[in-house]
């Protein structure tokens, strides 16, 4: 079987630009590279012209108008600009926020800053396959809350959270509904009309497009959302984000989006299928391992999984041609497990060794038949050296056993 | 993450992998380290009756450094007396395996597994130390 190596399975970390999308960008750069807010002369008409194209591209995409599209930096902008700017702008309507344990850092972080400024946030827990409680989400609701704020898909473990009926909530208690649709957009369907969504965050890089574009769905009637902008000066993006468009990134946006409303469902049902035999044969071939997350609400091509009694940087080193993420941040001496895995009650030892596979548009069949070869034999090495497998096979339960830890 | 070409040809070509019977009375056992910190490592002795390490095991849950450290001790005790191999110490391991900073951790734990493998020899065959 002929691969190249390394192979890129990281995917929901950033993908790699569509050739086609590098093709519709490059013309931006040395012919038609007028600023779009130049309105006296055909440059500026020409980056203004591609910019509409793209903006509807975009909208057509989640099922909105153009002129609820804001164009940002990426979706930790579109983040803070959507919650501190509600925040800000309903500030006398109320003070409280409703958000998830399991959210990215670029909502948690932004939660916590208004916390630290008097807002107070409700953090709802999530279950064990990573879903949150409805019933528990109306019960945090006070008559203070103005905006909740749940991802679409999860980065880490691609749970799909109900969406549908949050945003039925929230317009049944006028409530602002703000999703982080990083990880969804482009994979899988997504419409604002039909979720009932306020706010949505998206970037590019995460389908198949530029890095440094993102952009902000602001629903514009039924109800008409206000924010205050977190970026002033020339009042461009109709006053929410200002700043001259980035439009090399914005015409890379608008070809990804077309891209992935025409190839989706094809790009999805390829992705399943891979995802689903790889799993298969992991769980069949490598005793004592689990799935994390839920494996029916589910992104297309994510699997994240966890291997019993293997350290997890060693299984890293193991698999070193192979791009993916583990599910601690090993930076440095002190590992810290994925707060992701923990809030769905994986226990220290196995958020340390569990790999976030993630399979994209470009991904082969050859590819994910190499990975998976190599992670059963390399768990299988790992095992026959680790004295916690001895043990385990000797009936020995590890709870009940005395350490020295260090 | 950047390893030695040392420490990769020990986590890839592990030397002395495996385990002697506990109950032996020739032989020493030493786990150091618990799950929750990331290492775990069993090393085994096999003492001849001159007080002579003939023969050395692992087996090492932990880093690619965990495991090169714990398979560089098993080289490094073979044909030393008790004695001889309490003197090897954990700088010993850094330098040859060129471990960096964060990892001095498994260095030192590889000369604990040491001590304990002896200890546990020396406590068995009731043999003061």
């Amino acid at each position: 079987m002929s691969v190249t190596l390394p192979i890129y399975l990281d995917n929901n970390a950033t993908t790699r630009t569509d050739p086609r999308v590098v093709e519709a960008i490059i013309p931006f750069f040395s012919n038609t590279y007028g600023n779009a807010a130049s309105k006296s002369h055909p440059f500026g008409w020409a980056a203004e012209e591609a910019v509409d194209k793209a903006r509807a591209q975009v909208a057509s995409l989640i099922g909105a108008d153009p002129r609820e599209i804001v164009f940002t930096s990426g979706a930790t902008e579109s983040n803070n600009l959507a919650i501190k700017g509600i925040a800000e702008m309903y500030a006398e309507k109320g003070d409280h926020i409703i958000t998830v344990v399991t959210e990215h850092k670029a909502v948690l972080d932004t939660c916590k800053h208004l916390e630290a400024s008097g807002m107070s946030v409700t953090y709802l827990e999530v279950d064990e396959t990573g879903l949150i409680d409805i019933d528990v989400l109306k019960a945090a609701i006070t008559g203070k809350t103005i905006l909740i704020s749940v991802m679409a898909a999860n980065n880490e473990i691609g749970v799909l959270q109900p969406i549908r009926e949050i945003g039925a909530i929230c317009k049944e208690r006028g409530i602002i509904f703000h999703t982080d649709a990083t990880q969804a957009v482009g994979k899988t369907p997504f419409n604002v009309e039909e979720l009932g969504i306020d706010l949505a965050s998206f970037t590019a890089h995460k389908m198949y497009g530029p890095k440094g574009i993102g952009a902000l769905y602001v629903r514009r009637r039924a109800p008409r959302v206000r924010l205050s902008a977190q970026i002033d000066g020339g009042g461009h993006e109709r006053g929410f984000r200002s700043g001259t468009l980035n439009v090399t990134g914005i015409v890379g946006f608008g070809e990804a989006a077309a891209l992935c409303q025409a190839e989706m469902a094809a790009d999805a049902a390829r992705l399943n299928d891979l995802r689903d035999k790889m799993e298969a044969r992991l769980l069949a071939e490598i005793p004592e391992c689990q799935v994390n997350g839920n494996r029916e609400h589910r992104l297309p091509g994510l699997l994240n999984i966890s291997f019993g009694f293997v350290e997890g940087e060693s299984l890293l080193m193991g698999l070193c041609d192979v791009a993916l993420s583990s599910g601690s941040a090993c930076t440095s001496a002190s590992l810290e497990p994925s707060y992701v895995l923990k809030a769905l009650g994986v226990g220290d030892e196995l958020a340390h060794s569990s790999l976030r596979f993630g399979l994209g548009r470009f991904t082969t069949p050859e590819e994910v038949e190499w990975v998976t070869e190599k992670v059963i034999s390399e768990v299988a090495r790992l095992r026959e050296m680790s004295p916690l497998w001895e043990l385990h096979l000797e009936g020995v339960d590890l709870s009940t056993v005395q350490w020295q830890p260090h | 993450m950047p390893y030695s070409d040392k420490v990769l040809d020990h986590y890839n070509n592990p030397r002395n992998v495996g385990s002697f019977d506990k109950s032996d009375t020739t032989v020493g056992t030493g786990i150091v380290g618990a799950p929750e910190c990331g290492d775990v490592m069993k090393l085994q002795l096999k003492i001849n009756a001159d007080g002579v390490i003939e023969d050395a095991k692992f087996k090492t849950f932990g880093c690619g450094s965990a495991i090169a450290s714990s398979s560089l001790a098993t080289e490094l005790v073979k044909g030393k007396t008790l004695e001889e191999a309490l003197q090897l110490q954990n700088t010993d391991i850094v330098e040859e395996l060129a471990l960096p900073p964060v990892k001095i951790h498994c260095s030192v734990l590889a000369e604990d597994a040491i001590k304990a493998a002896i200890a546990d020899y020396r406590q068995k065959n009731g043999i003061a130390e």
